[in-house]
């Protein structure tokens, strides 16, 4: 028997730290684990205590590539847990701050940290220095979604603007259509982006994934909705937990996430969303992935780069419609009184559905926090990706084998700074 | 005369957000220009390049929360010319620094089922505590105008023109009204070093103290201050405690409202 290991020692162009081991025997592969080394920050321990006004700001600091999600999930469950609702131009104004993050997160991801991938060099930076072009309209587009959380935020990363019941200072008509015409610019640049990343040669794969993301009446899903599978799921947020465990794996101690009901591994992010919501994308947006060859379906994981090009088409067509219709409202926040209780939210981040679950005292104390971000549910699909996938790779020489497993592993843009959850993973080499 | 190589950059991460190293992605305007002056030759979030001999500048984020990181960074200053911490993290130990106050297995049996996993160190703390620093940068963030003056003032050899005032100061300059004169508001900008450019009183909202301590802070008089404003004790220690809570002025300040 021979036993041949493939070890990624950090992998690059993720968010957050993290490596790779597989081993194989026989030419089979045996095994596979996501190593990560990102050390515990203990969120959900430092939020006891605290007030539940401050929850969106500490929550933010768990992931400075997705603040946004983690403060909109941080706000909303809150909200649930308070008995508010936030309507109105304040909905509107928190979905168009999710939109730039959107746009913001998966410019990123498709130039800087997927790309070279396909297109052959170390990094975003490397390859400008060919493809200069390219990687200057997305930095142009990606600028548009920060430009977007600046004015509505006032920062992009860990927007200050951001409070239980809605904002501080809620943005006039004419600072929201200053953005019309850039975002008008962006969205034909992001239409380039998909027809030009669907050009890419991607290896011919399809996986039989179950799908799981949020799911609303009308809209694509950002801040709300029902939790929905493509095994035909369909809860609110409040049962999140009844329906999902994390867990210890076998041999290993990082958590997991799965469904408890048979389906075990699932996959959050963009092609969940898409697969599940491709009715409710906007007919630019549904065009654009249909002149990219994808139909409403998409399981070829590599191909998820084309899948985040369309969101950002949707997202910028969204931020648009948000920036056009826009009235300003009468408060910038709608009154808080806290009271005791438990609060259930589930948001769409850029890489997937995001859960928060707060306990509060009668004076608004924190009692308990629960946190599980995207990356821990991904965390067993990814490496069911690497067991079923490698296989056809395994000619390869070592270097381009490596490679391809660190590119199978971006296309879940993992963010592993978000792991809350994740643990040291020791390798059990049998 | 022998061309002059482009000075290599580095960029390290210890416990944090990823944010401050992605204020450097976010130049958006910059990056690609930043890139023809400096060999970006390490930064695990944008390129494969692996670690290579000495750096010229290494810019440094996070915190120090394992024993494995306390070595790790030995190892980053023996490679490093400038040594260069970004962020609240690397400065002053970040948000994680909260269990600097509290029982860190305790930490670790709420979050995780087998605490017994966890390797981490009791504290977490700032870059400075554990070797030579050449300049830290404030910010949870860092502002990505400061972050380009400092890599700019490093390539021309001058020491960064990034002012220690107040945030109150900066307030001043913009002309923005007092949020907590004219409403009431309470607000951190009196001890608060400048950097952000008065966001937080920009939208209507008192400063929570996200670039730390300014130089030689008035804390325990503004505290007064805050006091008659409706805070009580346990506000006044939790406003203190936040993403600075290690640095000095702040840690001392928030002590003072212990129980």
């Amino acid at each position: 028997m021979t036993t041949r290991s493939i070890s990624v020692g950090a992998l690059a162009r993720v968010e957050g730290e993290g490596g790779l081991e597989i081993v194989l025997r026989d030419g089979v592969v045996k095994s596979v684990a996501l190593k990560i080394f990102e050390p515990p920050r203990f969120f959900e321990a430092l939020m006891r205590g605290r007030a539940f006004s401050e929850a969106p700001d500490i929550a933010a600091r768990i992931c400075g590539i997705c603040p946004v999600a983690y403060q909109m999930s941080a706000v909303h469950a809150m909200e649930d847990a308070l008995g508010v609702r936030v309507t109105g131009p304040l909905r509107d104004l928190r979905r168009l701050l999710y939109c730039g993050e959107w746009i913001e997160s998966h410019m990123l991801h498709v130039h800087m940290l997927h790309m070279p991938d396909f297109l052959g060099y170390a990094g975003g930076v490397e390859m400008a220095r060919d493809h200069g072009d390219v990687v200057r309209r997305g930095l142009a587009i990606k600028k548009v979604g920060n430009e977007i959380m600046t004015l509505i935020g006032g920062r992009e990363i860990h927007p200050i603007n951001v409070r239980v019941g809605g904002f501080y200072r809620a943005p006039r008509k004419r600072e929201l259509a200053a953005l019309a015409e850039r975002l008008e610019r962006a969205r034909d640049a992001a239409l380039e982006v998909v027809r030009f990343v669907a050009g890419f040669d991607f290896p011919d794969c399809a996986r039989d994934y179950v799908f799981v993301s949020l799911r609303q009446r009308d809209e694509y899903p950002l801040n709300e909705g029902r939790i929905v599978s493509s095994g035909g799921l369909d809860i609110a947020a409040r049962e999140f937990e009844t329906h999902f465990e994390e867990f210890h794996v076998e041999r290993s101690t990082a958590l997991h996430a799965r469904m408890r009901h048979g389906d075990g591994a699932y996959l959050v992010g963009p092609l969940a969303r898409f697969a599940l919501n491709f009715d409710r994308l906007s007919p630019l947006a549904q065009q654009a992935a249909r002149e990219a060859g994808l139909g409403p379906l998409c399981s070829n994981p590599y191909r998820s780069i084309i899948v985040r090009a369309v969101e950002t088409v949707y997202a910028l067509d969204e931020a648009l419609r948000i920036v056009e219709s826009y009235e300003e409202p009468g408060a910038a926040c709608v009154p808080i009184e806290p009271r005791a209780g438990v609060g259930h939210a589930a948001t769409e981040a850029p890489r997937g559905m995001l859960y928060h679950r707060y306990r509060l005292e009668a004076d608004g104390t924190i009692a308990e926090a629960v946190i599980t971000p995207p990356t821990s549910q991904n965390q067993g699909m990814i490496e069911e990706d690497l067991k079923s996938l490698i296989g056809g790779f395994l000619d390869l020489p070592e270097d381009d084998l490596r490679h391809r497993c660190e590119q199978t592993v971006r296309n879940h843009d993992p963010c592993i700074s978000c792991s809350t959850h994740f643990l040291r993973l020791e390798i059990d080499r049998g | 005369m022998a061309e002059r190589h482009a000075p290599r950059l580095a960029v390290w991460k210890f416990a944090s957000c990823d944010g401050c190293q992605l204020s450097l992605l976010d130049c958006e305007d910059e990056l690609l220009a930043l890139a023809q002056a400096l060999d970006i030759a390490y930064f695990l979030e944008a390129t494969r390049a692996p670690i290579r001999g000495t750096y010229d500048l290494s810019l440094v984020e996070g915190s120090i929360t394992t024993p494995h990181d306390a070595e790790r960074i030995q190892e980053v200053r023996r490679r490093s010319r400038a040594l260069v911490t970004i962020g609240a993290c690397a400065t002053a130990g970040g948000i994680q620094a909260l269990r600097n106050f509290a029982d860190v297995r305790e930490y670790a049996s709420i979050v995780y089922a087998r605490p017994d996993y966890i390797h981490t160190l009791a504290t977490s703390t700032p870059i400075a505590d554990h070797v030579k620093v050449d300049f830290e940068l404030r910010g949870c963030p860092i502002d990505k105008g400061q972050l380009i003056e400092v890599i700019s003032s490093f390539l021309a050899g001058r020491k960064p023109a990034t002012p220690a005032h107040s945030v109150c100061l900066q307030c001043k300059l913009k002309g923005n009204v007092c949020v907590m004169v004219a409403h009431g508001t309470p607000c951190l900008g009196p001890v608060t070093h400048a950097g952000c450019g008065a966001l937080c009183p920009s939208y209507d909202r008192g400063c929570y103290g996200c670039f730390g301590p300014m130089e030689t802070p008035n804390a325990p008089s503004l505290s007064l201050r805050l006091a008659t404003l409706g805070m009580d004790e346990d506000a006044l220690r939790r406003v203190y405690r936040t993403f600075n809570a290690q640095a000095e002025a702040f840690r001392e300040e928030s002590e003072r409202h212990d129980d």
